[in-house]
Parts: C-alpha cells; structure tokens; sequence
C-alpha cells in the first residue's frame, strides 16, 4: 500500500475514509443495508452485531435477531459485549436453550441470513476460526468454531464482514471451520446443506459477491475513496475484479448518527 | 435429593483426581466459585467439559488442574485470547492439554443425549470442515429411513457437573431464569451435580423464561452470594466488564499469573474471602 496510497483518498492505515467517517463505520453501514427488513437473522459477536443493530435501528426495525445464547427476537439498546450478555434476554419476544436455538430454530431452516465474523476467509468463502499454522502445533491458536460452522451450514444465505487485509484474506485456510462455497462450482452442494452459503463479504474496503457459476467472491463495489490497487494488494489471491466496479454509497448522516449513538451508549454502559 | 452444605464438602465429596467435569453457564451464570474451589482442592488430571471456556477454564488450566478439554469456544468475549489456554495449546505449560472441540450445536447435542441417556446425538453440520479431521468424536451416519448421510456425536456424561443458578428452596429445588444456556443438560447429563446459589427462598416466584431443575436431580446445594463473577446473575448483579479486560495482562504473563491465583485463589478460604480479596486490590489500583 505504498505507491497506491499517494493518489488515494482512504488512508487504511489509520482507518480514515474519505470525509467525516472512518472505514469502520463505511463497513458496518455497508453490512447493515444487506439486512432486509422483517427477516430472521442469526448473528454473531462483535462487527456483526453492530451491523444487524444498526440495520434494526434505521431501516429493518422488524428484523428478528437470534443469538447463539438462545435469545429470540433480541431487541438489545447497547452492543452485547458477550453473546450472553443480560441486555439481549432483556427485550427478547423468547429466551431458549442452547440445544433449542440450534436445533429447533438454525437447523430446522427458521433462519434467513447468518451474520458472521471471521479470522482467515478464501476466495470461496470458506471461513477458519480454528487455528493459524499446523493444527497439532498451532502458530495461534484462535478460540474456535462457536456457532458458526452451523450458522454457515444452515442459514438460507450468509453475510461476512471483516477487515480486507493479507492475513485474513489468504489463498489456502490452515484450517475450515465453517464451510462457503467449498471448492467453488457447485462443489458445496454435493454437502447436503440447506443454507445457501455466503452471498456477501463486506470488508472496510468494498463488496465481494460470488461468481454466479465459479463461486469465487469478486470484488463488486468499492467504498469512496478505495482502489482496486488497494484491494488487491489486501488480498492474499489473486483478486477478481468485476468490470464495473461500483461505489457504494457513502453512509447517511442518519445512518452515521444511529452508529455513533450506539456505540457511545455502548462505551458508557461498559464502564 | 439435594442437600444443602457449603462448596468446600460438596467439592471434597463429588470432584475426584481424574474425573470429567463439565462447569457450565453460557455468559450468564459462570460458576467461577465452583472452579475455584476444585483449584483450591487441588483436583489434577481432570477432563474439563465446557461450550465456552473463558476466565474460569483459563484459570484452571493455568493451574495444573486439566489434561483434557472438551469444547467449542474458548476465549475472553469482547477482549480477546484466552493466554492460559493458548499456552498450554501452543507449548504445554504448565502441562500438555488434549484437546477435542466442537462446534456449539455439536456440543449442545451432546449435553442432550447424555441427559436423554442415549449413546450418541445427530446433527446437520460438520460436513466439509476440518473439524472431523481432527476430531475423533465426529463420525457419519446414515438415516435409516430416509437415506440422508449425517454427523454422529457422542453422548457427554460428565463425572460431575457444576451450575450456579440465582434460588434454591427449602426442598432442594433450583430455579434459573433469564439465559438458561445448557445448565439443564449439563445437570442431567452427568452422574453428580453440583449447584452454586446466590440465595435459598422459602418459594419460588413465578417469573418470565424460568426454568426448575427439580432437588431429585440435584446432589449438593452451596450458598455462594455473587458466586458467577464476573459474569452476571439476573435479578442480582451485572457482568463486571472490567474484569475481563483486566484478565488480560494478568493472565498473558506466567507469573503474574501464578501470583494473582496464589493471592486471590489459593490464599482464600473461600469465595466470600476471596471477592473480598479483588476488591481490596481494586481500591489499591
């Protein structure tokens, strides 16, 4: 990112975006508007849940939230630091086991999208959470698979959102904990899965949608102020680039606004 | 039946060197006095079960207390790493852990045929990962109506599971509310159990999502008041946040490590003593 970045107006690197918000916020914006509004959605810790509440915030206020923890229809009015965390039983149209959430309502089909995080994803989507380096003598060990190998199996079709950079975006996985589009084509099929696998990747840097035939994420749409030099070189394959790469929309003061109350109550109520 | 005694017999008569023991409580409801107390004793060898291992799994690894653990996520939610495990993973300090994990549904459907007496659970999932690769209790199975290929685990009975739940009353019966996670398969999966409480009711109120575990599938009872720090109790206390920001240094050196658990844990008598024990440390930071 060295000789890109002169005629670039996003400073990745200090996590500036072009005008008066950050890559941060343009990535869970961005994120937040593929939640329809009125569907289920299952989510996961962190960047996620900031996105489907923000999305529930400004224009899905119908979305039905599901947490790992058992929580049905969670309506929480700060950002869960945990997935158990009191504020998301607090508002929730049910509280359910464990076994429940994951049987009767993931693996039954009852949910629609699947909002995941991630620490390595390939080119098809497939996401490690496992571990980096040999499995027997790990060069880090991450905390593991959780909900997500299920969520990425079951839900009809599945967001991920993380931060485009070479260590997370890598040619070949050490390890697949939850299954994309396998090894692209139809490849995953052959699985026996009801969820239709990943649709989206949304990173600080753009959009990546599957090839319709391949199945390879290809870079859709930039946000303002990225290059496509930029993503590639945050890439650690060979980045398809669409033809026409689109600009997504910079964020709204409104959306912008609802993000910065949300953390802010966030931060206040963790002290 | 249940009886009601203090955590240091219930301990001393039910947890045993080399036992499997599964301390649950899925963000809510940790049973940090009962892990503390099995650190107090000194337990070696354990099989250590858990969904989600976080500051009460790191500690008891730190110390010595596990060869083995069964799980699907560890780490400090909204921190990070959980340092203990990762060293005992990464280089076998202060010993070798075995590890098996899961996925949650995966462990979730364990709990539920060990409660159901069953040999093994059935699931959707695992198919395509790595995680039957290097998980030997992950097996396929055909559907013996419909021909569809599945994933097989096995039951979970663990020799001793240990909950804390917000009331017990005066017949032993215990009462959970707000997230129940897997306390109750946990509880009757296994062949002993364990309940920490914040307080013994004369009755139950009726509330919104509560559950019952019944004194018949209960064995002891311990009155611990704040027993789940830093985790929460509903109705009681919120989750002490700081705290697990605060694990992280302590628990990424070794010897601050060993030192934070010989002051606070090991120099204890008990959990009352040692709340009393961070709290005072709080003051002096």
């Amino acid at each position: 990112m060295t000789d890109a970045r002169a005629d670039a107006s996003i400073d990745k690197a200090n996590g500036k975006a072009e005008g008066s918000y950050t890559t941060d916020e343009m990535m869970t914006v961005a994120a937040s508007r593929e939640l329809r509004d009125g569907v289920v959605c299952f989510v996961g810790i962190g960047l996620p849940s900031e996105a489907a509440n923000l999305a529930r915030a400004t224009h899905a206020p119908d979305c039905f939230l599901v947490y790992e923890s058992g929580t049905l229809g969670a309506k929480p009015d700060v950002l869960p630091l945990s997935i158990g965390d009191g504020v998301l039983a607090e508002h929730a149209d049910s509280v359910v086991s464990v076994p429940e959430v994951f049987n009767y309502w993931l693996q039954a089909g009852r949910v629609d999208v699947g909002f995941l995080g991630a620490a390595q994803i390939d080119r098809y989507g497939n996401i490690n959470t496992t571990v980096v380096g040999p499995y027997d003598s790990p060069k880090v060990r991450l905390p593991g698979a959780g909900g997500a190998p299920e969520i990425a199996a079951s839900a009809r079709e599945v967001v991920v959102i993380l931060r485009q950079k070479p260590r997370a975006f890598v040619e070949k996985l050490s390890f697949v904990t939850s299954v994309g589009h396998r090894e692209g084509g139809d490849s995953r099929k052959e699985l026996g899965y009801t969820g239709g696998g990943p649709t989206v990747i949304i990173t600080d840097l753009g959009v990546l949608r599957p090839d319709p035939e391949t199945k390879e994420f290809t870079l859709m749409a930039l946000h303002p102020g990225a290059t496509v030099e930029q993503a590639r070189e945050a890439t650690g394959w060979d980045l398809k680039v669409a033809e026409n790469v689109a600009t997504t929309e910079p964020p709204t003061d409104e959306e912008l606004e609802v993000l910065r109350d949300l953390k802010a109550r966030t931060e206040a109520a963790r002290k | 039946m249940s009886e009601i005694t203090t955590l240091r017999e219930a301990v001393a008569e039910l947890v045993h060197d080399g036992d499997s023991v599964a301390i649950e409580g899925f963000t809510h409801l940790i049973p940090t006095a009962g892990a503390h107390e099995i650190i107090r004793q000194e337990r070696k060898g354990l099989t250590l079960v858990r969904m989600t291992p976080d500051l009460i799994y790191d500690q008891l690894i730190g110390m010595g207390c596990a060869d083995k653990l069964i799980f699907s996520w560890g780490g400090n939610p909204g921190v990070g790493s959980l340092h203990r495990f990762r060293d005992a993973v990464e280089k076998g300090w202060p010993r070798p852990l075995e590890i098996e994990e899961h996925s949650h549904a995966g462990m979730a459907n364990r709990y539920v045929a060990g409660a159901s007496n069953l040999p093994f659970a059935v699931l959707r999932g695992y198919v395509g990962t790595d995680l039957p690769k290097v998980t030997k209790t992950i097996a396929p199975v055909t559907c013996p109506f419909t021909g569809e290929r599945l994933m097989a685990v096995p039951a979970l009975n663990p020799d001793v599971a240990i909950i804390h739940a917000q009331q017990a009353d005066r017949r032993g019966n215990v009462a959970i509310w707000g997230i129940i996670g897997i306390q109750k398969e946990a509880a009757l999966s296994a062949k002993k159990v364990i309940v920490t409480v914040e307080e013994v009711v004369e009755a139950f109120e009726p509330r919104p999502f509560q559950i019952v575990l019944p004194s018949v599938a209960v064995d002891a009872i311990s009155v611990e008041p704040g027993g789940a720090h830093p985790s929460y109790a509903d109705g009681y206390y919120d989750r002490a946040n700081a705290f697990y920001g605060d694990w992280d240094p302590i628990s990424r050196d070794r010897e601050k490590f060993q030192s934070w658990m010989e002051r606070h844990v090991l120099g204890t008598e008990d959990f009352a003593e040692y709340m009393k024990s961070i709290r005072k440390e709080e003051v002096v930071r």
